[in-house]
């Protein structure tokens, strides 16, 4: 098995808070799908924000496909973001760019030719179901197909993993699935994914590995783990 | 950096000021007009110091010479005053000459009173001289004292020094003035630009989780503020052009006859046209740049 993250004692303190995230020691292989679950607040967040490097770890030692980032220098941030996909909550695209050029400027941003950036967006628009939406604007299309743009633009420079925070937090039950499908369709052709989520059913239904976090601890990690936290 | 990727950016720059239709308008509306102040009092100032430069030129010193002194000796002192240093022009006013002109400026009623002098003209021979710079005619006064055959020398102390205090302060004012302005145009250009930048916050910051470079993000900015500020100039540029043009081709013979000269059209306003293109450009790229950095620090 290849190793995609790997955490080693792990902690994270913003200043006067209590620690957000405690000795975290964590290692997820190539091709996982992994549900990040717990309470609001309890680390879900800066846990994966510390993988794209959004956030640094006060203490500890991250490793991204074997190298080291704990100390990546600023200007190196950029070319470990080109290896990991994101997919936020709020979708996070540019409202004045068409799906098309949404998608296009993950390539444009490692310079590829025009050509090859035309090739891959057809692609990935064709993975997401989306091809027909291709010159619309953000605005014109459904929640769940804006998810599935900015699912399309986290894969289409063929990232090591995929980091999902809470992809179908603003969408409906129904567009839930139809988002977790495009994620599990993309898990089956070899690509991680990590996804922080407070959707029961679907951690209850589609089983996967599941870490749970309380009070910045892995509490719970599970090969095929249900949500928890029944009521 | 790429060829292909530098045309992305210039692209990308000139699409931006579309796709924020209503925030380009904005700054550049705020370019056009703070040039346009800045561009009209240029143009207002230089005048002011032409006319000021030109009240100077007429200082002169006048070195009367002996009414003793004999033809010889004028040749003598003529040679000597062109010697002097700071000397531009020397001009030869004989007596009588100065009597006309003395006359002249009398007026009609006392004419009569001052023919009479004619046979017997009080008046000394005069050179008049002209320094090379107006401020420097006290020194070439002061030098021309000491040579012989002369009776006095005159520049008007009194008046000139007045006059070179105000022309002093009229100059330091304008250059104030015009630092003030521009600085004041600088801020709010900026500023505007700013706020058009703030507004795209969230678009930067999805530029840097796609994994963008810094100077990846910055360059299309770069472009989109040179362009603001170079627009931003066309129609302050065409009104300092065609505005002076105009008011030069009406008034400038009419002021002449009020001893007032106009800066001529050219080269002035292409300097000003030019200076206001780089204060736009300059300006622009600078707000854009200085708010794209401030949300670089993801």
């Amino acid at each position: 098995m290849i190793t995609i993250i790997e955490m080693m004692n792990v902690t994270k303190t913003y200043s006067n808070v209590v620690n957000a995230l405690n000795n975290i020691d964590v290692i997820i292989e190539k091709g996982e799908f992994v549900y990040i679950v717990g309470p609001s607040g309890a680390g879900k967040s800066t846990f994966i924000k510390m993988i794209y490097r959004e956030e640094k770890p006060t203490s500890g030692t991250i490793l991204i496909h074997g190298s080291d980032i704990t100390n990546l220098k600023e200007n190196r941030v950029p070319y470990l973001r080109r290896k990991i996909g994101v997919v936020f909550q709020d979708f996070k695209l540019l409202p004045k760019l068409s799906v098309f050029e949404n998608i296009a400027f993950a390539l444009e941003v490692i310079e590829e030719p025009r050509d090859i950036i035309r090739k891959r967006v057809m692609e990935v628009l064709d993975v997401v179901n989306l091809k027909n939406k291709a010159r619309f604007l953000p605005q014109e299309l459904s929640g769940g197909e804006q998810q599935r743009v900015s699912i399309a633009r986290a894969i289409v420079n063929d990232p090591r993993v995929v980091i999902a925070d809470e992809p179908t937090g603003n969408l409906d039950p129904d567009t839930s699935w139809e988002v977790m499908a495009t994620l599990e369709d993309i898990n089956r052709h070899g690509t991680t994914i990590l996804m922080a989520t407070h959707n029961r059913e679907i951690v209850n239904t589609v089983k996967k590995r599941v870490i749970a976090i309380e009070s910045g601890r892995i509490v719970r990690d599970e090969l095929r783990g249900g949500y928890g936290y029944e009521r | 950096m790429k060829g292909r990727t530098l045309l992305r950016h210039g692209k990308e720059g000139m699409k931006n000021l579309g796709r924020n239709g209503w925030m380009s308008f904005a700054s550049i509306s705020a370019v056009t007009i703070m040039l346009l102040v800045v561009g009209v009092f240029i143009l207002l100032i230089m005048n002011m110091n032409h006319f000021m430069d030109s009240v100077e030129e007429d200082v002169e010193v006048r070195v009367y010479i002996e009414l003793t002194a004999s033809d010889a000796d004028q040749e003598e002192l003529k040679s000597e005053l062109q010697q002097l240093k700071h000397v531009k022009d020397i001009t030869y006013l004989s007596k009588d000459e100065g009597l006309d002109q003395l006359i002249a400026s009398l007026g009609e009623e006392n004419k009569e009173v001052f023919e009479s002098l004619r046979e017997e003209n009080p008046l000394n021979d005069v050179f008049v001289l002209q320094a090379t710079d107006p401020q420097l005619t006290a020194k070439v006064a002061d030098q021309a004292e000491t040579l012989p055959h002369i009776d006095k020398v005159d520049y008007g102390k009194q008046v000139v020094d007045q006059l070179f205090n105000v022309t002093k302060v009229f100059r330091t004012i304008g250059v104030i003035l015009v630092l003030g302005l521009m600085f004041t145009a600088m801020f709010l250009i900026s500023n505007t630009i700013k706020l058009t930048i703030v507004a795209r916050q969230n678009e930067i910051q999805i530029m840097k989780l796609v994994g963008a470079t810094n100077g990846f993000i910055r360059w299309p900015f770069f472009i989109e503020g040179l362009l603001l500020g170079a627009i931003g100039a066309v129609v302050p540029i065409a009104v300092v052009m065609g505005g002076y043009h105009y008011l030069y081709a009406n008034f400038a013979d009419r002021l002449r006859l009020q001893f007032a000269e106009m800066v001529p059209v050219y080269p002035m306003t292409i300097q000003v046209s030019l200076i206001l293109l780089a204060m736009g450009t300059i300006v622009g790229v600078w707000g854009s740049i200085a708010s794209v950095r401030k949300f670089l620090k993801v």
